[in-house]
């Protein structure tokens, strides 16, 4: 399959198997460029696999992913990275030791090398930048605190906000909304329908309510297959996406 | 930035400043030549300490084989002054006149190959930290690439003290064996065993262990140094920020070896041998101890550690020799559960806090004292 396509990301028969358990199963799917996408399915469904395998966390086992037409199956994680792909992780990831600046500071793409960081001069436009983004993620009043002394939604915002600062083409967050409070939930919503404007975006969720807020175009996982696929109308009414996971 | 971070550097330019006046005015006025010629083994240990901030402390790899590279360095240096120890006019009794009187016991009858550039001074001192960079490179690279961290690194690290002392002493015809290589006398003709010749040594070395800290400390405040603290946090998160975390583990962990190596050269010059006894994987893990008790996030805490742990361990020694490592280990025991920061960690956490508060409640009414930094 050398058929070049339109779609920024496009997964063509992507199988993966940890011990013989197919994770995900011949797997299709397409992502448009300025797509927001949300990926829906019950436990085990192989959701966060499949962000594992495009961000080449996990080795696919058969198939091909291409991100523009390029791929990307047999490069390593920060070669990825590098292309334009950014990746949040389902619980916080972000560093404990060191102050919102400095976190932002270091997702900024630049002085990537060991002697790039050795010789890093913080300039007015990198000092300029990290307050951008720490703006959009509700940030900018607590740029010298530690990572560490964060709520859990602002270290989930801050994740989000490291990401943002690499801008990448496509952003995929997992379950962002987890662990967040009513108020918070509503204010990460606004934060992903103003992200998402310059970017495609692939998000994982389980909250209903949130995925109905953000949703432009819904896919539902099933033992490692794509069960439905279309706007969360249709994906709602669908009786087998009712019968495997709404229904529950 | 923050108020808290810039007390932080105030504090740690004032422990420089205090680390430079104890051992540059104070240690060598107070103590006899004997004494002070100890200090200088002890720093030579302040060198390894260093070295595990930075790869230990901050970027949270242990490795417990910094002996290796403490003494492929003192070894390299060694090997130079053994040569010009061991001159034709020197060894004429031996059957073969001009070689290492070891070699000559071992039925060698001319020098090894690898042997012959350390007839050269500068190759040696550039082999003194070369070498032990280039292990460390090797080593670094096999293990990080494969992304080998935690616990098996430091076995593995561990592994390589032992099969290195095993090599120095199965093959003594080429390294002196179990005794290592003694009887050092000259370097380029100056007696380096003369009073003088150890006060100037010792200063010498007090310069070198100077320069490696504030290396070390460019190092730390560089961003370089954020990355290394951001991999000990989140390693993953590194690698999907872009950054090819290997090749930051390879560099601090080939930079604190190339320290290392720098102190097992001084321990040679100022001790006037070096055996395996300083490889072994006992040395390695004393060298971790001296570290932790001093606090491995701080570099004057870790310089400060080494010296303490070994003056105590020769006093120690002096009166009850075998008891000395219980004491060790109770030590080791009591630091890590007693104040798992180090003496650094007391110092910032505990006393100066309570002194500022001092400070603050002679001068005003009693208000909340602002929060220790972490």
């Amino acid at each position: 399959m050398n058929n070049n396509t339109d779609f920024l990301l496009a997964l063509e028969n992507v199988s993966v198997s940890f011990d013989g358990f197919k994770a995900v199963n011949e797997l299709n799917l397409y992502i448009d460029k300025g797509e927001l996408r949300v990926i829906i399915g019950p436990n085990g469904a192989g959701k966060t696999t499949v962000l594992d395998l495009i961000c080449g966390r996990t080795r696919v086992s058969e198939g091909s992913i291409k991100f523009k037409n390029q791929e990307i199956t047999s490069y390593r994680e920060q070669q990825i990275v590098r292309l334009g792909i950014g990746r949040k992780f389902q619980t916080p990831t972000i560093y404990e030791d060191l102050t919102v600046f400095e976190n932002l500071e270091l997702s900024l793409p630049r002085g990537r090398n060991v002697t790039g960081a050795l010789f890093w001069s913080r300039t007015e436009e990198v000092a300029q930048r990290v307050n951008e983004v720490a703006e959009m993620i509700f940030l900018d009043g607590d740029l010298d605190r530690l990572g560490g002394t964060l709520s859990h939604g602002q270290k989930q915002w801050l994740e989000i906000g490291m990401l943002l600062i690499q801008d990448p083409e496509l952003l995929m967050l997992d379950e962002p909304v987890a662990g967040m409070s009513v108020s918070e939930r509503a204010k990460t919503a606004e934060l992903l329908n103003e992200i998402i404007k310059n970017r495609s975006v692939i998000v994982i969720e389980h909250d209903m309510k949130f995925v109905e807020s953000i949703a432009h175009r819904v896919t539902v996982l099933h033992q490692g297959k794509v069960l439905a696929e279309g706007d969360m109308q249709s994906v709602q009414t669908n009786p087998r996406v009712k019968e495997v996971y709404l229904g529950h | 930035m923050s108020g808290i971070r810039t007390d932080g550097r105030t504090l740690e330019l004032i422990g420089f400043a205090l680390v430079a006046a104890l051992i540059l005015v104070v240690l060598p006025l107070a103590l006899d030549i004997f004494r002070l010629n100890l200090v200088g083994k002890y720093l030579t240990y302040s060198f390894v300490a260093v070295g595990l901030v930075l790869c230990w402390g901050h970027t949270g790899i242990l490795s417990l084989g910094q002996g290796v590279f403490f003494g492929l360095g003192g070894y390299c240096m060694a090997a130079f002054l053994k040569l010009e120890a061991s001159s034709v006019a020197n060894t004429k009794i031996q059957s073969t006149p001009g070689i290492p009187d070891f070699m000559d016991w071992n039925q060698l009858t001319e020098l090894p190959f690898f042997w012959i550039p350390f007839k050269s001074l500068s190759f040696s001192l550039i082999a003194v930290v070369v070498v032990p960079t280039i292990a460390a490179f090797i080593l670094g690279a096999a293990m990080f690439k494969r992304r080998v961290g935690g616990v098996y690194f430091a076995i593995i690290t561990q592994a390589l003290a032992a099969v290195l002392t095993i090599l120095i002493i199965g093959r003594q015809g080429y390294t002196g064996g179990i005794n290592g290589i003694t009887d050092l006398r000259t370097l380029l003709g100056w007696d380096i065993r003369t009073d003088s010749a150890k006060y100037i040594l010792y200063f010498v070395c007090c310069f070198l262990l100077l320069g490696t800290m504030f290396l070390a400390r460019f190092v730390i405040a560089s961003k370089l140094g954020r990355i290394l603290v951001a991999i000990r946090d989140q390693e993953e998160r590194v690698r999907f920020s872009g950054y090819d975390v290997a090749n930051f583990k390879i560099f601090v962990f080939c930079l604190a070896s190339a320290i290392a190596a720098l102190g097992g050269a001084m321990f040679t010059l100022q001790v006037g041998f070096m055996s395996p006894s300083f490889v072994g994987i006992v040395p390695s893990i004393e060298m971790v101890i001296f570290c932790a008790v001093g606090g491995r996030h701080s570099l004057v805490g870790a310089v400060i550690g080494a010296l303490v742990v070994n003056w105590g361990k020769t006093l120690f020694s002096e009166s009850f020799p075998e008891l000395w490592l219980f004491a060790m280990g109770g030590l080791f025991i009591g630091v890590v559960l007693a104040f798992p920061r180090g003496l650094a960690g007391l110092v910032t956490d505990q006393i100066v806090p309570r002194l500022m508060r001092l400070g603050t409640s002679s001068g005003r009414q009693a208000e909340p004292s602002p929060a220790p930094a972490e």
